[in-house]
């Protein structure tokens, strides 16, 4: 077997090897048994690091190595890889990200009443993430999909004791399977339109001539590629189906940081950027509207968030908004750029989080204060002194998705922003200019929130002293990730052997270059829109410096000096109700609520009152009644037709033939003579007429 | 007179009259003789037809005669018996009281 392949396997199976150890020996195996799992994770990053290490040190990966499933006539679904440089810069995101988090939540989670189960679900989901990213097929893609939302669903209902927790979980669930199910129409479409389930099969074909080949389907390729696109939606939290995400943050924060940040949401991304060479120009516009109104949306709700940690899921809906904007918008380089870039700091900053919460959870612990939510923003404050090493790297993380220079989400969001106004600038209609609108103003105000979020939670005064005299920094174990993730939030790391803090060539670039699209991108050659990113760098780099830089003095005028009063500003924009809006999520749980779930709480009472009454009552239970009626009528025709006249009647009449019949039976000689001799007479006469 | 007619009105009397004894008679013994006159009836049917019948030399009625006489003998000495065991069991000879076997 090629090196390559079995390298594959073992990051693919590690991860199961450790889900199954934990969940069927973890009990016996005790506390200190996650410490295999945590080994078999960066056993898993070692290997996939390596093969990346190939990669970047210039032998492009680009092997697809397949076995028949099973087959049907002349068709045959295969299991395979899809090996290129993409899924193994994404493995490597996903197993470091995995690693980093099994190590901190050895420490976040140590006392947990489920402990080795959590770890177990750990490495189910990484073995399920790692099948999406390795996946050859949209249908070997689509059972890891799968798994994907289970394991999401276990981890985000890991304390299920808690409703909101349970509930949690299934919102996240549901809402996914509404995406899957688009995404499975979508694969079943591009099936029936180019024959083929894999992606180096897709590719071939593009390769070709996708344009002409295509010609006479483009409607259909589109309704395939937005329908595949749907389940990313619901994957990467897309508006509409961005609703799950918040609430998913009743699970742990490793788990946060790990599924519901850097990777899982991300798998939707991923998976449009595999899409992106067979996806239309209709496809690609849906994708990139969605992308714009979700990645503004989830800055303005982020705004006005207490919770922590749901100020950072609107920040990942945003963030996951701009990715697949990007895509849309042909900048698949740059969205996965992002990706990457994203995978780091926003990881970071959720293990920051969950080091604030874990330290904050253990001080209110020891004041017996069971009341006071750990998460909230208003109960914290003043957390700098406290703990400086979480102060310092979500200061980077903040800085970093900010879009500050020397930071890696400066490149990556520079690229989008670039790639936006390329766009903007290639394409003649009014609208087109939208999405640089939207780019900039989602990255002003998450920069605006991200340092809110900082202000509210290191500076200022403590929101309650005697707590905060209790808060310790947190263990090694917990700010060593920590430590790492803020060093891959620099630039540096992503654009080796080049430093230049304002360019996002390196490595990266390299071994992912812009590939080329069914029909260039909106009728426009990709080498167009290169063209386009070049002259709209200079311009994105300056503009996006100075919304970032106008966001963050904001917040420092707001937050940290207090020049201007939060509270008024929020009085007036509550005057207008545009406070509520963000604050209440611009309403779409409730809007969910009147429009689908009470409707369908509405229509199952019907149902369930024409299945009570019309089906089982009336049409049922009349069988049976019937049944019963009919049984009756049997048994009655039974009973007195039969039985009493034909049976009975049979007996009746062969005894009143009997009674007649023995009167003959005189016992008088003379009168049987009489009959014989009257027989004989008969005889005779009958004789003499013959 | 001497025809076939004469012989057979005469049997047909005697076969009537012994019809007449069977059926009206009550006693077992009186029953019997009419019996013997239906036989002896038969027996002059017999006979007459075997003179008329132009049977010339064969005589088949005589011997069918001697046969029914013979048969009539031991007849007789069966129907004897009976009506002693009848008198012994009931007490009379009259057919009629024995009718147990009445349905």
């Amino acid at each position: 077997m090629d090196i390559r392949s079995t390298f594959a396997l073992l990051i693919l199976f590690l991860p199961l090897a450790s889900f199954v150890l934990q969940i069927f020996f973890g009990r016996r195996l005790g506390p200190k048994g996650v410490w295999i799992s945590v080994a078999a994770l960066f056993a898993t990053l070692i290997l996939a690091a390596s093969m990346l290490a190939t990669v970047v040190l210039g032998t492009p990966m680009d092997h697809h190595p397949e076995v028949e499933w099973f087959s049907i006539g002349d068709f045959s679904i295969t299991l395979g890889f899809q090996l290129d440089n993409l899924a193994v810069t994404m493995l490597v995101i996903v197993a470091l990200i995995s690693s980093l988090v099994h190590l901190y939540s050895v420490e976040y989670l140590r006392g947990d009443v489920r402990y080795t189960r959590y770890f177990g679900y750990l490495g189910l989901f990484t073995f399920s993430m790692n099948g999406i990213v390795l996946a050859h097929s949209l249908i070997m893609m689509y059972m890891f999909w799968e798994l994907v939302g289970l394991s999401s669903y276990l981890l985000i209902g890991h304390w299920f004791e808690k409703d909101s927790a349970a509930s949690a979980g299934k919102k996240a669930f549901l809402t996914n399977r509404v995406g899957d199910i688009g995404m499975f129409i979508g694969i079943m479409l591009f099936w029936s339109v180019t024959g083929t389930f894999t992606f180096h099969g897709l590719y071939e074909l593009v390769d070709v001539d996708g344009a002409n080949l295509f010609a006479g389907q483009m409607g259909l390729l589109s309704l395939a590629g937005g329908l595949v696109f749907v389940g990313a939606m619901g994957k990467s939290a897309q508006f509409p189906l961005h609703i799950w995400l918040p609430d998913a943050m009743e699970g742990p924060t490793p788990v946060s940081a790990l599924i519901h940040a850097a990777t899982m949401v991300a798998a939707g991304v991923y998976l449009t950027v595999r899409l992106f060479p067979i996806l239309t120009p209709a496809a690609l516009l849906f994708v990139a509207t969605i992308g714009a109104i979700t990645a503004v949306l989830g800055a303005l709700i982020a705004i006005t968030q207490v919770d922590i940690k749901r100020v950072l899921a609107y920040s990942t809906i945003s963030q996951l908004g701009y990715m697949v904007m990007a895509v849309g918008l042909g900048a698949q380089q740059a969205a996965f750029f992002h990706l990457a870039t994203h995978a780091m700091f926003k990881g970071l900053l959720f293990l920051c989080a969950g080091s604030v919460i874990h330290a904050l959870h253990h001080a209110l612990k020891q004041r017996n204060d069971h009341e006071t939510d750990a998460q909230d923003m208003r109960n914290m404050g003043g957390l700098r002194s406290k703990m400086p090493i979480t102060w310092i790297t979500m200061v980077i993380g903040a800085l970093a998705i900010s879009g500050v220079p020397l930071f890696s989400g400066f490149l990556s969001k520079d690229a989008i922003l670039a790639g936006t106004l390329a766009f903007a600038g290639e394409n003649s209609a009014w609208w087109a200019v939208l999405f640089p609108i939207a780019g900039f103003g989602a990255a002003a105000i998450t920069a605006f929130y991200m340092f809110r979020l900082i202000f509210m939670t290191f500076h200022g005064k403590p929101a309650d002293a005697a707590v905060h005299a209790h808060v310790h920094e947190s263990p090694p174990a917990m700010t060593g990730p920590l430590v790492l993730l803020a060093a891959l939030s620099f630039a540096l790391f992503f654009t080796l052997p080049q430093v230049n803090p304002l360019n996002s060539e390196g490595w990266l670039t390299e071994a992912l270059p812009q590939v080329e699209n069914l029909t260039g991108h909106a009728d426009l050659g990709v080498e167009h829109l290169e063209h386009g990113w070049h002259e709209a760098h200079d311009t994105a780099v300056n503009l996006s410096l100075t919304v970032a830089g106008g966001g963050i003095l904001l917040a420092v005028l707001v937050y940290l000096l207090s020049l201007i009063n939060a509270a008024a500003i929020a009085r007036q924009f509550r005057r207008v109700g545009l406070y509520q809006l963000s604050f209440y999520k611009f309403y779409f749980d409730e809007i969910y609520d009147a429009l689908i779930y009470r409707p369908f709480l509405w229509l199952t009472e019907v149902v369930a009152w024409l299945d009570w009454n019309f089906w089982d009552q009336w049409f049922i239970d009349g069988l049976g009644r019937n049944t019963v009626r009919g049984g009756n009528a049997s048994g009655w025709l039974d009973y007195v037709w039969l039985d009493q006249y034909l049976v009975d009647g049979i007996g009746r009449l062969t005894q009143r033939i009997g009674a007649t019949g023995r009167k003959l039976q005189s016992g008088r000689v003379q009168n049987y003579l009489m009959w014989a001799l009257a027989g004989g007479m008969i005889v005779f006469f009958v004789a003499s007429q013959l | 007179m001497d025809s076939l007619q004469s012989y057979l009105f005469i049997s047909i009397v005697m076969f009537c009259l012994g019809l007449y004894g069977v059926m009206t008679r009550r006693n077992g013994v009186a029953i019997l003789m009419g019996i013997e006159l239906i036989l002896n009836s038969a027996n002059l049917n017999f006979v007459a037809f075997n003179r008329f019948g132009g049977l010339g030399e064969h005589l088949p009625g005589h011997v069918f005669a001697l046969f029914v006489i013979v048969m009539a003998a031991s007849e007789a000495a069966v129907m004897l018996a009976i009506i002693i065991n009848l008198y012994k069991n009931f007490q009379t000879v009259n057919v009629d009281e024995a009718h147990e076997m009445s349905g």
